[in-house]
């Protein structure tokens, strides 16, 4: 392929060069015209020889970087079921997620951006969102007197986080900052795929590669060696809806949990992108048969 | 215009009813673009629903409605 480019890029170079020498050749007033050609051959070879080099570069010398260790590996292509065009998230696995997310993510990571209201029609009903809000202490204020206090939470308030600032979460966790949730699914190469394979993908570290005293070895982790721990393990939660708790299964349901965080307007998205498609694919055959039922006159006319 | 009566006649009722007057005309397009829209949205709202049958809220939400 690149071979390919590279010969074509050659001969476009040789065609200008032969076009340049032919005027040069029947050019009526010589000595500038052939001044100013002499520059253009110039310049042309030396942005032939530069493209050259370049290619001859990148084909020949440049080693191939797999570099496991400094991008982590690439983790496979799942077949999530949310993937296609038309198919919505699987809301009883965001259900079972946010579980997950609360009984064990939430310890290290916040989810800043989610406000308990954004459960209500999505995973749970109005009076357990609400029922969920009230379990936690927010701090409101100031009152009649100027004093803070504290007070049940409310569908409006977002979801608390677990140390009050980066400083005491980097403090609690080795140096390490546990990052926010919230838009994590978009904001790593491979997403889904991705933070799945991270939270499945814990193994030893292999034979040569040494891990720090806190870290932790994980192939797909940019580095290699991570703060968190590998934290899923089978039976870990038990679900309400009876579904068997397996590290894989915990790892999907938390990753579309944090899927429908990153991107809540997924499902309306989808369902007015198809429409929008339809209509679209309607009209397109409509401008085609309009163009050609305009165009008769013309396409069929004889010239005499 | 009228020679071909037998085979034009839905194209003559059209146009008696709905073309000749601009006003019922416009009318018209008005009120076939609602009805079209409707008809539309409702058409592929459940043929969405129905290949994602069991996956969306209003599916699963009775198992937790009562609780």
């Amino acid at each position: 392929m690149l071979s390919r480019i590279s010969n074509l890029t050659f001969k476009k170079q040789l065609k200008h060069l032969a076009k340049i020498s032919f005027q040069t050749r029947y050019a009526s007033t010589a000595t500038e015209t052939n001044k100013a050609d002499k520059r253009t051959i110039a310049i042309t070879a030396v942005a032939a020889a530069t493209v050259a080099g370049g290619i001859g570069y990148y084909v020949y010398a440049n080693p191939v970087h797999a570099n496991l260790a400094d991008e982590g590996l690439h983790p496979p292509a799942y077949p999530w079921s949310h993937k296609p065009i038309w198919a919505t998230f699987d809301h009883a696995s965001i259900r079972r997620g946010y579980q997950v997310y609360k009984e064990v993510c939430s310890t290290c990571h916040s989810l800043e951006r989610l406000a308990w209201r954004n459960f209500v029609g999505v995973s749970h009903t109005l009076d357990e969102a609400k029922a969920m809000a009230e379990e936690v202490e927010y701090t409101d204020g100031p009152d009649d007197t100027g004093e803070y206090f504290q007070r049940p939470g409310k569908l409006s308030d977002y979801l608390p986080r677990p140390y009050p600032n980066e400083e005491a979460a980097r403090a609690a966790n080795a140096g390490a900052l546990p990052p926010d949730l919230s838009l994590m699914i978009k904001a790593r190469h491979g997403g889904c795929d991705y933070v799945f394979s991270l939270l499945t993908g814990y193994v030893d570290p292999p034979a040569g590669v040494e891990i720090r005293e806190g870290l932790h070895y994980n192939p797909y982790f940019p580095g290699g060696a991570i703060g968190m721990a590998r934290v899923l393990y089978d039976g870990l939660v038990e679900y309400e809806d009876g579904t068997p708790a397996t590290t894989s299964q915990m790892a999907k349901d938390v990753v579309t949990f944090l899927n429908w965080a990153a991107e809540p307007e997924h499902d309306e998205r989808k369902k007015m992108g198809l429409k929008a498609i339809t209509i679209l694919s309607v009209m397109f055959i409509l401008s085609i048969y309009l163009k050609r039922y305009k165009w008769t006159v013309l396409k069929s006319r004889k010239i005499v | 215009m009228a020679n071909n009566s037998g085979s034009n006649a839905l194209a003559r009722a059209l146009y008696r009813g709905v073309f000749r007057r601009n006003s019922i005309f416009l009318c018209g397009v008005f009120a076939a673009a609602f009805a079209f829209e409707i008809a539309f949205d409702v058409t592929s709202d459940r043929i969405f629903d129905r290949v994602n049958r069991g996956r969306q809220w209003k599916d699963i939400k009775d198992k937790y409605a009562s609780v």
